[in-house]
This record gives structure tokens, sequence and C-alpha cells, in this order.
């Protein structure tokens, strides 16, 4: 299992939480449980997100891949200028 | 064997500042912009847009402009698809409106004639009729109840309940407590803050030339800053198979962001399609401000808490973004940018997405850091005012730095912020001495940059030069960068290398040049591409000297045997393989595909000295450095140019620049005569000086240089300004008037 942090905004989403655990080991995999096990936060990542692993912010790419004792943590996807 | 250019030092050619590839074709005129395309039978385009700010569209009557001796063609909403929805689906109704017209200057019709002059008076003759409607601007009264509604049902799911329809997207972030953050505090300062919308002000406006016949099959040459991405949306809004439309991007005359979306392009292709003939348009300079994406408006509200010694306790910020009358104002990027610079234990902060009857705000440099910046690097600013504190001192106590946990989650890895503070404590402008009337202000910023989808494909010739082909338009010197890092794999001059921009019938899909990537991920496919280059190059000397591939490497343009177990073989320079690569098994070319995600952010502090006439209220920005991390500067004469031209941009939008409407919700000042870009003799010398803390995630240590240096200036200069005054400024831009304003409410107490 992975600790997913999220931004509070989605907190209310998940019962209050701060983060929750799912199973994956690919930013990819992460996104689908997130999807199948908290069915609220569908639309905010459908919208679209980065995955920050490690410190690495993770924008596009869903093979990459995520360590159990990864730090993860969702956030808006970046667009720049 | 397997090849590895990963290095930080010991480069021959990253690093040196040679002359520009496309600097002869800049120089005599003969590179081609946007508008410098023709096509034999072309016709010119014109398109008819809204006198209102909001209004309900109820009939279009083209007949007379039709009739019209040398018109061609007119298009409508009619004639696009439909049933497009979410990003594609505001593209189009952006380029031509449906049933509303949102803002004034929304496109309703267009015309195609034989000659620009005919299109102009054509658009004239279209008759439309509007129910006009009730309208707003400003983005604190588009959030309250009765303000009209921009578009029913805009907003997302992230919205809470009970805000105004208008609020279309929500963001918080933040962890601890800052309540209790702020009751261990000495000294809290709450502030409001106000930013104006302001235009990226480049030079070329939008154009394009447009062909798409009756088959699907079509050609647009267009001036953006991603044609991979004009390619997709003018498909999906004239519903054509992507592939069959071939995108060429041509040199472009400045972008800042402005030019990562689609404006017009759709609208020549669907003029085309209609008149069976090419079509050309070029957007005036009145309709690029009216109809091309300004940066978001701001209202802000910043809370900071210090201890005595500068510690900060808690910060807390929320930031309403105004953006058009579409969604996608950068709320997120504002808030999460906001606190970065700085470790805290508790933190907070908001962003509004809010739409009201303006154009559609696009991308410019950094979007929504800049703003933030300027109300939290005020608030602490004033914080060291009344709390006695050093600046820098106080900053480089509270910095981010690898370990600390970044304001909006994340733990840090390795960042610079703490070497560009040092630096500029170091810097001889930090101490010198300030003239009556003058102030100083440092600020922080922080921007994140962004990897991307990117194809580079490298092509040797038989003399052993290069040819690059990239799909990131060079909107900063980057064939330069990429050639440096070509040459310093191959080990072959600069000079020998060709880098182009491809179309997108050439390479795979490129994400536009934005989120400061193209140095960092074009880069990085550039050197992987030369990597695989020299892979075939020693592949071919193995070959030819009867050794295993792994027994041969490269150096300095040559293959050699890796050691005495190898061979005693004379080394084989790079012509001497390619002169015969077509007889030992083909072309020699280099490949590499990839979404490349290992952007590093980077930080950038810097010094203004401004003067203020007490009379006139005019500020003269006297001195100015810039201080920024670049991880590795590739070619540095480019990246001290986007540090002066960040700056150069926030002079203008901290002084100047304004979006200004009427009660009527029109644009007064849709022109460079009353919207006012600073010009040459508005700027000091900047002074730069790069710090270089390399970025893990690219194999030469580079991060993106091109928006982290437009964060800084807007609060550096109100700090400046603040400070010659003794008045702090929360409103941009600090025009006269506004300085004048601020100066009497001191003196009346």
């Amino acid at each position: 299992m992975v600790d997913v942090a999220l931004w509070s905004g989605l907190r209310p989403l998940v019962g209050g939480r701060d983060s929750v655990a799912v199973e994956g080991g690919t930013v990819g995999e992460i996104l689908d449980a997130l999807r199948r096990d908290y069915p609220a936060l569908g639309p905010t990542l459908d919208a679209g997100v980065s995955v920050v692993v490690d410190g690495r912010v993770i924008a596009t790419s869903l093979t990459e891949p995520v360590q159990p004792d990864s730090e993860v943590v969702l956030m808006m996807r970046l667009k720049g200028g | 064997m397997a090849l590895d250019s990963s290095k930080t030092t010991g480069f021959k050619y990253v690093g040196t500042r040679p002359n520009r590839p496309d600097g002869l074709d800049k120089v005599t005129g003969r590179a081609k912009f946007g508008a410098d395309a023709y096509a034999p039978g072309m016709l010119h385009a014109a398109i008819k847009r809204s006198p209102h700010a909001h209004a309900r569209i109820i009939k279009i009557d083209t007949s007379k402009a039709l009739a019209m001796e040398g018109v061609k063609a007119v298009v409508t909403r009619a004639d696009f698809a439909t049933g497009l929805e979410g990003e594609f689906g505001d593209i189009l109704e952006n380029v031509m409106a449906g049933e509303k017209a949102l803002y004034d200057g929304h496109a309703v019709a267009a015309v195609a004639a034989t000659s620009a002059l005919i299109a102009r008076d054509a658009i004239k003759a279209i008759e439309v009729d509007y129910e006009i409607l009730p309208h707003v601007t400003d983005v604190d009264a588009a959030m309250q109840a009765g303000a009209p509604v921009i578009r029913a049902g805009a907003a997302d799911a992230s919205v809470p309940e009970g805000l105004h329809p208008n609020v279309v997207r929500y963001y918080e972030s933040g962890h601890g407590d800052v309540e209790a953050g702020f009751a261990e505090a000495d000294l809290v300062v709450e502030d409001h803050f106000v930013t104006e919308a302001t235009h990226q002000g480049y030079i070329e406006p939008h154009a394009c030339l447009g062909t798409l016949g009756s088959d699907g099959k079509g050609e647009l040459w267009c001036c953006t800053q991603g044609h991979w991405y004009v390619q997709k949306v003018c498909a999906a809004c004239l519903g054509l198979e992507t592939s069959q439309l071939r995108v060429t991007a041509s040199e472009i005359g400045g972008g800042f962001g402005g030019k990562t979306t689609v404006f017009i392009e759709p609208v020549a292709l669907a003029l085309s399609r209609k008149a069976n003939r090419p079509v050309k348009l070029v957007m005036t300079r009145s309709e690029v401000f009216r109809a091309s994406g300004p940066t978001s408006s701001t209202s802000m509200d910043v809370k900071i808490g210090m201890k005595k010694d500068g510690t900060i306790t808690a910060a807390q910020g929320t930031f309403r973004l105004q953006g058009g009358a579409f969604p996608g104002a950068p709320c997120e990027m504002t808030a999460m940018c906001a606190f970065a610079p700085y470790d805290l234990k508790h933190v907070h902060q908001v962003g509004y997405d809010v739409m009201s009857n303006r154009p559609k705000q696009a991308a410019y440099r950094a979007p929504g850091s800049p703003m933030a910046a300027f109300a939290v690097e005020s608030v602490i600013d004033e914080l060291c005012g009344q709390l006695g504190l050093d600046p820098i001192d106080t900053r480089l106590k509270n910095a981010s730095r690898e370990g600390t946990r970044a304001s909006f989650g994340p733990t840090w890895p390795r960042i610079g912020l703490v070497e560009t503070l040092e630096a500029v404590k170091a810097h001889p402008h930090y101490v010198a001495p300030l003239k009556k009337g003058q102030g100083r202000g440092i600020s922080c910023g922080f921007w994140f940059n962004h990897g991307g989808e990117t194809a580079v494909s490298l092509a040797l010739s038989e003399d052993g030069s290069a040819q690059v082909a990239v799909g990131t338009p060079d909107i900063g010197g980057s064939r330069a960068s990429m050639a440096l890092m070509a040459a310093e794999v191959l080990g072959i001059p600069y000079e020998d290398i060709r880098v182009t921009i491809a179309d997108t019938a050439t390479l795979g899909y490129n994400e536009i040049s934005h989120g400061s990537r193209v140095t960092y991920a074009s880069g990085l496919a550039t050197i992987k591409a030369a990597e695989d280059a020299v892979q075939k190059l020693c592949g071919r000397a193995a070959a030819k000297w009867g050794i295993p591939e792994d027994a041969v490497y490269w150096e300095d343009g040559y293959a050699k045997p890796s050691g005495p177990n190898a061979g005693d073989f004379e080394p084989l320079h790079i012509d001497e393989i390619t002169a015969t690569m077509g007889a030992t098994g083909g072309p020699i070319c280099g490949h590499f595909e990839a979404t490349p995600e290992g952007a590093g952010v980077s930080f950038a502090a810097h010094i203004v000295d401004a003067e203020v006439d007490p009379d006139t209220g005019k500020t003269s920005v006297v001195r100015y450095t810039v201080v920024q991390d670049a991880g590795k500067a590739i070619h540095p004469t480019y990246v001290e140019g986007q540090f002066q031209g960040g700056a150069a941009q926030g002079i203008g939008w901290a002084l100047n620049e304004e979006y200004i409407y009427g009660a009527d919700g029109r644009l007064q000042n849709a022109g460079f005569l009353d919207y006012r870009i600073p010009v040459a003799s508005d700027l000091p010398m900047i002074d730069t000086v790069i710090v270089e803390v390399p970025n893990p995630g690219h194999p030469f240590g580079v991060r993106g240089v091109g928006e982290t240096s437009i964060c800084p200036p807007l609060a550096a200069i109100a700090n400046a300004v603040s400070n010659a005054v003794g008045v702090r400024m929360r409103q941009l831009p600090m025009r006269p008037s506004r300085v004048l304003e601020a100066l009497e409410s001191a003196a009346d107490g």
C-alpha cells in the first residue's frame, strides 16, 4: 500500500482524511486505485492532476514507478507559460 | 558500450556563448514570421467582433457581406464542429461565439476576400442583432450575490456549495494549524492586494495561413508556441482527422505563454474549406488586446505571523483570480507558489477561479506566481520593516531547502533557494548606498517548470555534420542551446550542427514550448538522440575493426578502442565513419521520444532600487539585479536574456500596464499608445547573476529559466516604491496617479 497525500480541498471527498492508502506500483496504478476506491475523487482526477513522487513532479507519465515507502502527493496539474 | 553523457562539470561547448544560429536571419529580415507566408490564390480574412461585453446573439445576417465583390466566404459558428466539450469546447466557444457574446471583442463571424481591405469592409456589412445582457468585469464583483452569471453550469466539482456560479474552480491546501501559528507570533500583518490584468505584449500579433480542402486534408502555417497542440485543437474544431492537418510553426515574435493556445487558426481553416482557397488571417494590435489572452487580474488577502527573531510562525493566503469568460485562471498555481520559498510549520492557501465578461485569460510566464509573490513578499517586507530585520537574513532563516516540506505538500528535493539568497547578500547592489527619494526592495520568486511529451531526431551527414529536428518552437534561443548540447555529446563544433523546428508531419508529438520546458526536455531529448547516434557510430567503428561494440568508446568526436585488450587501432573521426555510412549499414540517425519527468523547480531573488518623484508620482527604476538558479546555463547569454526579459516585463506590470474597462464593459486601451509597455528608456541596465545548483533530473543539470524571472519583480518593485515613499503599495500598477494618491492619503494621516 502507498500513502497518497491529498490537498485539503479534496479531504471532504474522502471523509476528512489528509491521505489515503491505495495499492499501486506506478503512477497510473495509483490513480486507477484512487478512482476505484474513492469514486468521489474521479472528477478531480479526470480534470487532470500531477503526482509528486519523492519530490519529483510527475505531470504526464503514468508509467513512473512508485515504491511502497515513496512519498506521494497529489497536486493540481501544472501548466506553464 | 552503454553511453551516458551525464555530467555537471568539464564541458567543452556547454556554457560557451556562440552567436545564435538564427541571428543573421533575424537581423536581416529574412526570418519568416506568421504574417510572412503567401500562397497562390490566397484570400485575406477579417473577423467580426462583438462590441458588447455580454449579449445574446439573436441573428447574424451575412447576405450583404456575401454580395460584395471580392468576398469569397463567410463563416459563423455553424461552420464548425458540434458537440465539443471541456477544453476544446471552451476554445471553440472563444474562437467563435455560439449563443452569446461573452466579452467585448468576442468573434461572431468572419470573412475571406480577395484583399484585406475588402475583408475589413465586408465585416462591417455583417448585421448582428444582439440582446444586451448585464455584465461584470471585476473579480470581486463577479463573486458577489446578484452578479450576472457568465455561463451557467461551468463550475467543476471542486467548488464548494454556496458560491456564485461564476466561481468555477476552487483550490485549497496547506498543513498545520495556522491559528496556533499566529498565536505564537510577535507580530501578525494582514493585508489586501490587487493586481490588474496585463497582456504578454508580444510584438508579433497572431497570424496564420491555412489551406483546407473538401477532402479533409490541410496545411497550416502559424505563429505559435506549440504546433502539435494547434493541430489537435484545429482538428477537433473542424472535425478533421488529426494527421491530415500538417502544421508548421513560423518564427515567433514573442509568446510568453500567450501563444500556448488557439485564437484564429480554426477560423482561417474554416474559411479556406468554404472558399477552397488558402486564407491568411492576421490579428490587428487592437484585436490582440481585445480577443487574445491577457493574464488574470487578482484580489488577494495575505496574513503572516513572525517572531522578533524573524521566524515565520504561520502564513495564510486567499487568492481570487479573474480568468475571463471561461474556466482556467491559474488559481491553484497562485496558491501553490505563494509560500513555496518558505519552510512553514503552519500554512494555508485558497484559490478561486472566477469568470467575468473579459477575454479568456492565457498563460503569461509562470502563470499566477508573480501576483502571489507580490502579496506575500510585500507582507514579509512589511514584517521585516516593523521588526527591524534584514530582509535577506529573514528569508534565509525561513528558506525552503532540501528535506523541508513545501507549502503545497511534498518534501523538497535538491533546490537552490539558499544559494540564490546568499548570492543576493554577497552582491554589491545589496549594500550600495541609496540617494534621497530612493527605496530598495527585494523579493523571492518560485516556479515549478515542466517536462512533457518530447521527440527529437538527429541525422548525420556524410561530412560528419549533424541536423537536429526538434518539435518545440524556438521562443528564447533554444536552437543555440540544442546545438551546444548536441555538440557536447557528439564532440563536433557547434557550427557543424543545424537545428530545425520540425513540422507536425515530421516528428512525434511535442508538447507546447511552455513551462520553461524546452532547454530541459528538448535538451534532454537532444542529448539522448545524440547518444543514440554515437552508439551507432561506435558500432560502425567496431565492425570496421572487428571487435565487440562494447569495446569502443566515444571521445571528442572520435571512436576509440576502449583499451589495450580491445586492440591497437587508430581512432576514427566522425567524418571518417559518416563518409562511408551508406556502404556500412546505411544512414546514421539518433532518436529519442519520451515524456521526461525530472524538471527541476527554480527560485529567484531580485534587488530593485526605485526613485519616486513626489510631485508627479512617477517611479523610475534606477538599479536592478536578478539572481536566479538556472541549474546549468547551457548558453549563459540567453539565460541572462531570460532573466532580463522577466525583469523588464515585471517592471511594466508593476508600474504601468493594465487592462482598463469602462462602465460599459468595453476595453478602453486596446493599443500600445494607451497600454504602456516599457521601452528601452524606461529601463535601467539589468544586472544578472546565474546560480547553478544542478537539477538531478537532467543529464547536464538544466532547470527551466524562462518563467521564474517574472515571479519576483512585482513585489521587489512594490517594496522598493513602498520603502521610497514610506507608504505600503497594495495595488498594481503603481502608476503615477496611484502613487500620488498613496502619498496624499499618508499625508492626511
